[in-house]
């Protein structure tokens, strides 16, 4: 049974995981992303969950560390600043293999930047998690219902990737309100996987939760093992939205909340005689490179828009390979393009040979 | 599962002294003269005597004693330099039946670690730590560490500690005193038996209080690192003694196990 509800992004992030099943969140506050720990906290003893405020964001993501070497279905959000704390916890929960859920509610930076809404840590989320060769499984929603669906969904392709699992949105994302299905909260899952630590071990070997592995060649074989999941999430996990012209002239590459404004500019440019279509990646890791190569042998150029100053634009040229030329329309700081100027630029760039 | 060779029953002996269930045979790394051996066997004997072996989990954090997920023979978390309280925090909040402890050296815990495990404390979380204090980050080649006496030499403090460069060492037992969510807290060394008795009996006190679900314990554990303090095993037992003692004396800051028998 589904309802129908007007709610805000970060309360639908915070459902969407007790929806899924998520009953343990540790987390430190900050802006703009209060709303999620502040509803955890309401709702999580009422399903016989818990919510642990930690001191910091460096002993939140290591809580989720202990959590997620239980077995249990837990996460943490925070934002940028506190997303740069957490980079060595999530370095340790990809050597260790253990899967969790990290929501990143973007804000302006670098530094303490301020609470506007930005795509800024693009590289932090898809190239990070820290040192070492390993990397988070980013999905980058771009309204409150994908906010709500993916959430959820994070914890089950955690599970089967034994990975763990960003959430990448912004702060507009995280308090504009739109009206969202919610479904009934589903059960926390209560069988342990084999691996888990503590519980009853039932006469089952000692388990160990480790990412410290000093035989050089068995590091290289983890490494390696980490990396066939990732080609494997590359095969199943990929996912894409495309609108607009079926014979584009120009193609509009944007994710999250730069998607939503690039809808509206590519409708406009082609009625402006520019048909344009837009490609919206919701999997940033893996990313849909295929797809974006297939166009970029079909259009004239590619747009990449993005509130940062040219991070996202490089997994489109990686994927463009040359093929086209690539440009890109920036803005940064917490400052946001309208439609009409990213409608202009199309218009430009189709009317410039 | 006993690892010892019990002599043959047909003679009427008692075997008193076994391998601990609770390691594993797994050859420890540790220097000649170095007291985690001691103190890992005493947890063991520990984890043995109250028969939780099969529902404890330990905590492996980041110093000489990383391994100890290999010498455990329990389930075993190896977490990040500093941060084996909020590890061990997550794992009792899901599992609170569990039995955890971290194994945290002075590095670990009175520098890197100190916000979390002060915290732990303020939270009063159910898990015990066992602190191993040598005065030196033996793991990395015998720097200072916060716990370094005033005058001691270091390989960062070459000249032995000064106040103007390295400050005041810290007293973590005396910190942790004050804090109401502390169920047990305890300062005990290992440098001749009647200490390690103690050290033993505080252990279990330790142990006991999270059974009993008291709130967090702690025991720290003066300790040896013969090979950065630059001495011979036995040198070092008596410069323990005579230095670390007077900065670090043996003390049972807290014991609420008392008022709950
Ligand atoms: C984030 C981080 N910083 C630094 C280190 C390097 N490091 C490893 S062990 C250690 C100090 C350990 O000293 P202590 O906790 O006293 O343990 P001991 O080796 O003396 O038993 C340091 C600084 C690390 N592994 N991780
Ligand atoms: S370096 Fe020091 S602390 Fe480390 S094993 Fe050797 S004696 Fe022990
Ligand atoms: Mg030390």
């Amino acid at each position: 049974m589904t309802k129908r509800k007007l709610i805000g992004g970060n309360e639908a992030t915070a459902e969407g995981a007790i929806a899924a099943g998520c009953r343990y969140f540790f987390g430190y506050p900050i802006t703009p992303q209060n709303k999620i720990p502040e509803y955890m906290s309401e709702h999580l003893p009422l399903v016989g969950g818990t919510y642990v405020q930690a001191e910091s964001e460096v002993a939140a993501i290591n809580m989720l560390y202990g959590a997620a070497a239980t077995g249990a279905w837990a996460m943490t959000s925070s934002s940028s600043p506190g997303i740069s704390l957490m980079q060595e916890g999530l370095s340790y929960m990809i050597g260790s293999e253990l899967p969790c859920v990290v929501v990143n509610m973007v804000r302006g930076g670098p530094g303490l930047g301020n609470i506007g809404p930005a795509q800024s840590d693009y590289w932090l989320a898809t190239r990070g998690a820290g040192h070492g060769d390993g990397r988070c499984l980013t999905f980058a929603p771009y309204s409150v219902q994908e906010l709500y669906d993916l959430t959820g969904e994070a914890f089950t392709i955690a599970q089967r990737y034994r990975n763990p699992v960003m959430i990448l949105a912004d702060a507009i994302l995280a308090n504009m309100k739109e009206p969202c299905r919610l479904h009934e909260r589903r059960d926390h899952p209560t069988q342990q996987p084999q691996w888990a630590v503590g519980g009853a071990r039932d006469g089952r070997p000692r388990n160990i939760i480790n990412s410290l592995y000093v035989d050089l060649p068995e590091e290289e074989q983890v490494n390696l093992r980490i990396a066939r999941r990732y080609a494997e999430a590359a095969q199943n996990e990929v996912r894409l939205a495309e609108y607009g012209a079926d014979k584009p002239q120009i193609l509009l590459c944007a994710y999250g909340i730069a998607a939503r404004i690039c809808q509206t500019a590519a409708q406009r440019a082609t009625q402006a005689g520019v048909p344009t279509r837009l490609l919206r990646p919701i999997s940033l890791f893996p990313f849909p490179a295929q797809t974006i190569r297939r166009w970029a042998d079909c259009v004239e150029k590619i747009l990449v828009v993005e509130l940062s100053l040219g991070q996202f634009i490089e997994d489109v040229r990686l994927a463009v390979e040359g093929r086209c030329p690539v440009e890109l329309m920036g803005r940064t700081g917490g400052m946001v393009m309208t439609p009409e100027e990213v409608t202009d630029r199309i218009v430009q760039m189709g009317q410039s040979d | 599962m006993s690892r010892a060779t019990v002599p043959d029953s047909t003679d009427d002996t008692t075997a008193v002294y076994t391998y601990p269930d609770s390691l594993t045979e797994v050859p420890m790394r540790y220097c000649p003269g170095c007291t985690h051996g001691i103190a890992h066997r005493l947890v063991a004997e520990v984890i043995d005597e109250l028969g939780i072996q099969e529902r404890t989990v330990v905590i492996a954090t980041v110093g000489c004693s990383v391994y100890a997920y290999e010498y455990f023979n329990t389930d075993a978390v190896q977490a990040a330099h500093g941060r084996g309280p909020a590890v061990a925090t997550g794992i009792k909040r899901t599992q609170p039946d569990t039995l955890v402890f971290t194994y945290q050296g002075d590095g670990d815990l009175a520098s890197i670690g100190l916000a979390e495990v002060m915290h732990a404390a303020a939270r009063a979380e159910n898990f015990t730590v066992i602190f191993i204090n040598n005065a030196v980050f033996g793991m990395t080649q015998g720097q200072m560490a916060p716990t370094t006496l005033m005058g001691q030499k270091t390989t960062t403090t070459p000249r032995g500690r000064t106040l103007q460069q390295g400050g005041h060492p810290l007293n973590i037992c005396e910190l942790l005193a004050t804090i109401p969510g502390v169920a047990y807290l305890a300062r005990e060394t290992m440098t001749a038996p009647k200490y390690v008795l103690r050290a033993k009996r505080s252990i279990k006190k330790a142990f006991q209080a999270q059974m009993d679900e008291l709130g967090f314990s702690l025991v720290e554990l003066v300790s040896t690192c013969p090979t950065w303090w630059r001495m011979k095993p036995l040198e070092a037992f008596k410069w323990l003694e005579d230095e670390m003692l007077s900065q670090y004396p043996l003390q049972v800051f807290v014991d609420k196990t008392e008022q709950n028998d």
